[in-house]
């Protein structure tokens, strides 16, 4: 079966002109849902097909649009969540420069089915050429009556801007992204309120990724039964998995929700260079827990990567060789979070710079003997302890390196001193 | 002496303004307009921008400072910015970083005395697959090697 969903166009020139997204059938998922459907239809299709947000949660998107108020005084709002910070990851980037107008097919779907009219989308601000990609795609749509005032003459309303980020992890965290979206720091909400009822401007908020949103129009196409085929039957579809490291083929993979791991790095990314072996994957992103070479049989889904110990997330996949030392991972892995941590909550500001501290003088041969096992416990108290979850990503994946590795790092550090 | 915008950028400014129901919300795009037009954000500008948007400085110096991309000072004309992230380190990006601080003669962080280059350290760029890579202003070049970062450097003028 072809797996290719979403990114079966990423070949074809030029593709993110409206032209030659029409000539494709582009806008008719926009048709069917606007002119055949009522709102609920829509929503209750997505519910039906099972799709799981593909930012990091994994949260089903038809339950998150359920929980805004359908009858509220305030306006509603749409966040695109675009920011794709988590190191790793460039599934997103890679969607909005080969095909926007399907994310904007998804947006207006969304819009529609939640009754917003105001739709932003957060990109991080390193994508400044995809986000002029971005507006000029969404010019195109407002000149084809996909946006703006009485789309499709049902009179239904759609404005949708683009809104760069400038250089913050946290504001892929969806309240942080209010914030920073609000025109502030991107400090993260105390939840609850959740964003569904109090978000954007005070108002009701629906906040996806871009990959979940771009899924949409295939779910309006084709029904949820065709969406659940291709992936598992509590996470329809496929995934855009992103390789990179020390494969002989980094790049994206579309492939269905539930592919085992170890067949996407041995034969979609053509396995390791000559002579060197695996070691150990990070399957979701630097913030999920890392899996050791003995651990990679295990379904890409995420329940499955759940209960292999670790999580999906963003279905980005750092492949690291047995030439690497663990410490030289753990070295970054301490460093990114020390860096973006926002410095709200005392248990992360803290915390990641004190982990960050040892794991440097671990690396400079300096290291004492009881360090393996601070860090161990000082992760294990940010854990939980923070308002958003940036404080369990930069925990989980120390304690996970200092747990599994812990031989390793604790040689190393006697072959240094 | 206070920074007077032209009319144009208020102009601009305006339009930014009309997409959200709170003049704050601007705040992000129209830092990044006028430091695309300035080259960097001074304290004038950041008290100009305050004015224009009806926020009290601090609010605006608050966020300036939170954010990696709003700079307080000069930058070269082109800014090197090199991922040292972790796809980046596993293709050798610090060999990347190494070999532009040799070649430009600056440290990280550093501009060259002639104000031609910028080089900066940066966290995941989001191309982890054209890993090592870096971004010069805003393009990114991918699959780098020293050979391949000097014909890069050679045709900015």
């Amino acid at each position: 079966m072809e797996t290719k969903v979403l990114t079966k166009g990423f070949e074809l020139d030029h593709l993110f002109r409206i032209g030659v997204y029409l000539d494709q059938g582009g806008y008719r998922a926009v048709k069917k849902a606007l002119t055949e459907w009522k709102p609920e239809q829509v929503l209750d299709e997505v519910k039906k097909a099972n799709l799981r947000g593909r930012g990091g949660a994994g949260f089903p998107a038809g339950l998150k649009w359920s929980f805004v108020p359908q009858k509220t005084d305030k306006p509603k709002y749409l966040c695109v969540n675009a920011d794709e910070g988590e190191p790793g990851t460039f599934k997103d980037r890679s969607i909005m420069a080969h095909d926007p107008h399907l994310l904007i097919e998804g947006i207006i779907i969304a819009a529609y089915a939640v009754g917003i009219h105001t739709a932003y989308i957060y990109i991080r601000g390193e994508y400044e050429l995809i986000a002029r990609r971005l507006e000029g795609a969404i010019g195109e749509a407002y000149a084809n009556g996909y946006l703006g005032k009485n789309i499709l003459g049902i009179g239904f309303d759609l404005d949708l801007y683009v809104h760069r980020g400038a250089g913050a992890y946290i504001c892929g965290e969806e309240t942080g992204l209010l914030e920073s979206l609000e025109g502030k720091r991107g400090n993260p909400r105390l939840k609850p309120p959740f964003p569904a009822s109090v978000g954007l401007f005070q108002s009701p908020t629906v906040i996806n990724n871009v990959e979940t949103l771009a899924s949409v129009p295939f779910i309006v196409l084709n029904g949820a039964a065709w969406f659940l085929e291709r992936g598992l039957p509590k996470d329809g579809g496929t995934r855009i998995f992103g390789v990179s490291g020390a494969v002989n083929r980094p790049g994206i993979y579309e492939l269905p929700v539930g592919t085992c791991l170890r067949e996407i790095i041995f034969d979609h990314a053509g396995g390791l260079k000559p002579g060197r072996a695996l070691k150990a994957v990070i399957p979701g992103g630097m913030s999920s827990p890392v899996l050791t070479a003995d651990e990679v049989d295990v379904k890409m889904d995420c329940d499955g990567v759940a209960a292999a110990g670790s999580m999906l997330g963003s279905g980005a996949i750092i492949v690291i060789d047995d030439r690497t030392p663990i410490l030289d991972v753990l070295s970054k892995v301490a460093k990114f979070y020390a860096h973006e941590s926002c410095g709200q909550c005392t248990p992360c500001r803290l915390g990641t710079s004190w982990i960050h501290k040892i794991v440097k003088r671990m690396a400079a041969g300096k290291g004492r003997a009881d360090d393996v096992d601070a860090l161990i416990r000082l992760s294990a108290n940010i854990k939980g302890r923070t308002l958003c979850p940036l404080g369990d990503a930069a925990a989980l994946p120390v304690l996970a390196i200092a747990k599994k590795f812990k031989a390793e790092l604790e040689n190393a550090m006697r072959g240094n001193a | 002496m206070s920074r007077e915008f032209t009319a144009d950028l208020k102009k601009r400014v305006e339009e930014i303004t009309a997409r959200y129901p709170s003049r704050q919300a601007a705040l992000l795009p129209v830092l990044h307009l006028v430091q695309s037009e300035t080259g960097f954000l001074s304290a004038e500008e950041e008290r100009a921008i305050a004015s224009l948007l009806g926020l009290p400085p601090i609010k605006v110096r608050e966020v300036v400072t939170f954010y990696t991309m709003f700079t307080r000072k000069p930058l070269g004309r082109f800014h090197l910015q090199v991922c040292s992230n972790l796809s980046c380190s596993l293709a050798d990006g610090e060999r990347i970083l190494r070999h532009l601080q040799a070649k430009l003669g600056i440290g990280v962080g550093e501009t060259t005395p002639d104000g031609k280059y910028t080089l900066t350290e940066v966290e995941c760029l989001g191309a982890c697959e054209q890993a090592p890579c870096m971004m010069v202003n805003f393009d990114y070049h991918g699959n780098l090697d020293p050979e391949k970062v000097d014909r890069i450097l050679k045709e900015l003028k």
